[in-house]
């Protein structure tokens, strides 16, 4: 009896090494893929479906995509009907039991915080809305480390063999983050208060966590494109407050604030909301020192 | 290793396998006492490299900075949640034409009975409610009726009604029930969802609008880099081309491949190449025939090939504010038979092809204009009726251009005119058609 279980040993060990050498992720945005690589180290190989000058929101099902959904062991995205248009698509067409939403190989970055501006209706009147709330919550760094935990406990049970290298990273990781992180509230100090009128509604929790107070939005309604007569609306806006500064992101049309910057003599600023969106944010702790910075210079 | 995996067995199978394993142990002598304790003290390190690791992540949890309250929005659960997505699309049109109806049928074609050609005057296009829903962990289940409506008829049909599987290993799926078959690109996609009001001529020649009918799919999705899908359909053949299940109910069959992947974070392709083979019996040109020729059954075989290619361009990645997209699929069929026309019988030999080429540009976030150009080629070859048909081609080649502009107010509602320079039938037509269509509820994404 003993030899037969012994024999077995051979044969389950075999089984448990998995067919890929890494565990391959699927990541949505580059800021997962980041933190990915941040936990998983060398134990993990990302793919980033978008870049950091893509909207999210709008994305094609591409061949390509369907081609890695088809090969990822983990796919991890932010959720919040974020990437609505176009991972369910991916998901039910890749073909890849082992990454349905359900199982240990989807990871929703949402169910990890708390989402803002959850609205109490959805109607598509007012625009293109976020039922289950606003889905840009990368843009605190306080939420980082509980979708990190979530991602670590995830990779352990894909990947149980490097478990406790997992660990290792997580705790790297929430240890210089906790650092980071006391720095970049004594640096932004100042910041509490400040006065922006934004691009689009995905800045809510920078705003929250910096105490940053937003006047206005560019969208007339979130997700519809700018106007002019919404446009000349914000000008009235800038009369009567003391706005520091204009944020879009990376991807978004430069024409709406470039329109409101030649009318009024406040910058217009590009705020990475991702890792890689300026040649600064080139990692996550870069990233945040960047939006920073960039806040820092305008607000004088 | 090896000591500590069978540790790990026996933690895992739990306490009898233990207890006889302590049985085992007892019958023999001192050294496999021994060598039990070693396993005993291997099960004791386990755990406690084990509670060292949990340990290490209480501690860094514990470092973790203070945080929003966790998990209270993702997506709250109810009732409501496990209700079907369901949309709702109207699509409607109002055509100008110049010729008068019932001269649209095309030379050397035998058509489908609702070959996608539309009249003058205000006409309520497919209005259609799709229903879809993941069953559970292993099904996916979708439904689509359509809402027609021509004179004082209206009616209901169902477009769809299938289920995917979602769990089967390898990249496996398979669909069964009603569904739009996976041949070539425009087919697997929905009226509403083309660039134009109306159908590429090859599409409604050769598949009634678009090859839909009942049956199974099986398909294969590669784990390569480069995007790689094979399927295979058995289909019941009662829908055009094949017209009456033949062959005890699989009277169409298909394979297809499927390739594609990006040039550049700007560029992405998409190619396939599809068979379809039908075994066609008393297949009649489902009443557009009517008013301009004589229209025998017709039995036999029909085979086609499809080849089409879509090229994607969106600058860098982001298709909302302008991008491009060109398609061209070539079709090519081969029909093989006998032809009956009141008793009469003769042969029929049909060797077709057709192919358009599309492109639409899109300039503004909501504004896009595209131009179409479609053709069909038929030689025919008929035997022994001693009269004409409608297969007989007189060598025209029916021929269209299209032009058309659409406004989209958002993603759910667009506006279309669109121009028609038609010369697919015997009298040169110029066609206006100004459509509407309006989506609402679930909105899911759309496929490449």
């Amino acid at each position: 009896m003993r030899s037969l279980l012994l024999a077995l040993v051979p044969l389950l060990t075999l089984a448990s090494v998995p067919v890929h050498a890494a565990v391959e992720i699927f990541a949505c945005e580059p800021e997962w893929a980041a933190l990915a690589d941040e936990i998983g180290g060398d134990k993990v190989s990302t793919f980033s479906a978008t870049t950091a000058f893509q909207d999210a929101h709008f994305i094609q099902a591409r061949p390509s995509l369907l081609a890695r959904v088809r090969r990822a062991d983990l796919v991890f995205c932010t959720g919040a009907n974020l990437e609505i248009g176009w991972l369910p698509v991916l998901l039910r067409q890749a073909a890849n039991a082992a990454v349905a939403p359900g199982s240990n190989g989807f990871l929703d970055a949402s169910q990890s915080v708390r989402l803002l501006d959850v609205p109490t209706s959805a109607d598509r009147a007012e625009g293109d809305i976020h039922p289950n709330g606003n889905p840009h919550f990368q843009l605190d760094p306080r939420n980082l480390p509980h979708i990190a935990a979530t991602l670590t406990e995830r990779l352990q049970r894909l990947d149980s063999g490097n478990a406790a290298y997992y660990d290792e990273r997580l705790a790297a990781f929430n240890a210089r983050w906790t650092k980071a992180l006391a720095n970049w509230s004594t640096k932004a100090e100042n910041l509490a208060g400040m006065q922006v009128i934004v691009h689009h509604s995905a800045w809510v929790y920078l705003e929250d966590w910096l105490g940053i107070r937003e006047v206005g939005q560019m969208e007339p309604k979130p997700g519809l494109p700018p106007t002019a007569s919404h446009l000349a609306g914000l000008l009235d806006v800038v009369q009567t407050s003391d706005v520091k500064a204009f944020l879009r992101a990376s991807y978004q049309n430069p024409k709406a604030a470039s329109w409101l910057m030649d009318r009024t003599d406040i910058p217009d600023i590009v705020i990475p909301h991702t890792v890689g969106a300026t040649d600064e944010a080139s990692d996550l702790y870069a990233w945040f020192d960047d939006i920073i910075n960039r806040l820092l210079e305008v607000n004088r | 290793m090896r000591a500590r995996k069978f540790v790990a067995i026996l933690a895992c199978s739990g306490l009898s396998l233990w207890s006889a394993q302590v049985a085992v142990a007892q019958q023999d002598d001192s050294a496999s006492a021994a060598e039990l304790r070693a396993e005993l003290e291997q099960l004791k390190l386990d755990y406690e490299q084990r509670l060292a690791r949990l340990e290490a992540r209480l501690a860094a949890m514990e470092s973790a900075p203070a945080a929003p309250a966790p998990a209270t929005g993702g997506s709250a659960l109810s009732d409501k949640a496990f209700n079907p997505a369901i949309s709702l699309i109207l699509d409607g049109k109002y055509g100008h034409f110049s010729n008068a109806e019932g001269l649209r049928d095309l030379p050397g074609f035998q058509l489908g009975g609702e070959s996608g050609s539309f009249n003058n005057g205000l006409i309520l296009g497919e209005s259609e409610l799709n229903l879809q829903a993941n069953v559970d962990d292993k099904f996916f289940a979708a439904a689509t009726i359509a809402f027609e409506s021509d004179g004082d008829e209206s009616g209901a049909a169902v477009e769809e009604a299938y289920l995917q599987t979602l769990a089967l290993p390898d990249g496996f799926a398979i669909k069964a029930g009603r569904f739009y078959s996976g041949i070539g690109y425009l087919n697997g996609i929905h009226s509403h969802g083309t660039g134009f009001a109306d159908d590429p001529l090859p599409y409604r020649a050769f598949f009634n609008g678009r090859l839909a009918d009942t049956g199974i799919q099986a398909s294969w999705t590669a784990p390569t880099l480069l995007y790689a899908q094979f399927g295979v359909e058995a289909l019941s053949g009662n829908s055009f081309p094949a017209a009456g299940a033949a062959n005890s109910g699989v009277g169409t069959r298909t394979a297809f491949a499927k390739f594609g992947g990006d040039f550049n974070v700007s560029n992405s392709w998409l190619a396939s190449l599809s068979y379809v083979d039908s075994n066609v019996s008393q297949r009649s040109s489902g009443g557009t025939a009517e008013e301009s020729g004589i229209d025998p059954l017709f039995g036999g075989d029909s085979s086609s090939w499809i080849a089409s290619l879509v090229w994607k361009w969106a600058p860098y990645g982001n298709p909302r504010d302008r991008n491009f997209r060109f398609t061209a699929e070539y079709l090519d069929r081969q029909e093989d038979g006998v032809l009956d026309l009141d008793g009469v019988t003769g042969t029929y030999s049909g060797d077709q092809s057709g192919y358009y080429l599309e492109g639409v540009y899109r300039f503004h976030p909501q504004w896009s204009a595209g131009l179409r150009y479609d053709t069909l080629d038929a030689d025919n070859r008929v035997f022994g009726l001693g009269t004409p048909t409608v297969l007989d081609d007189n060598r025209e080649t029916p021929k269209r251009l299209s032009a058309m502009v659409d406004f989209w107010n958002s993603e759910f509602s667009i506006l279309r005119l669109q121009y028609n320079h038609d010369d697919s039938s015997l009298n040169r037509d110029r066609q206006w058609v100004l459509q509407y269509i309006m989506s609402m509820g679930a909105h899911g994404g759309h496929s490449f």
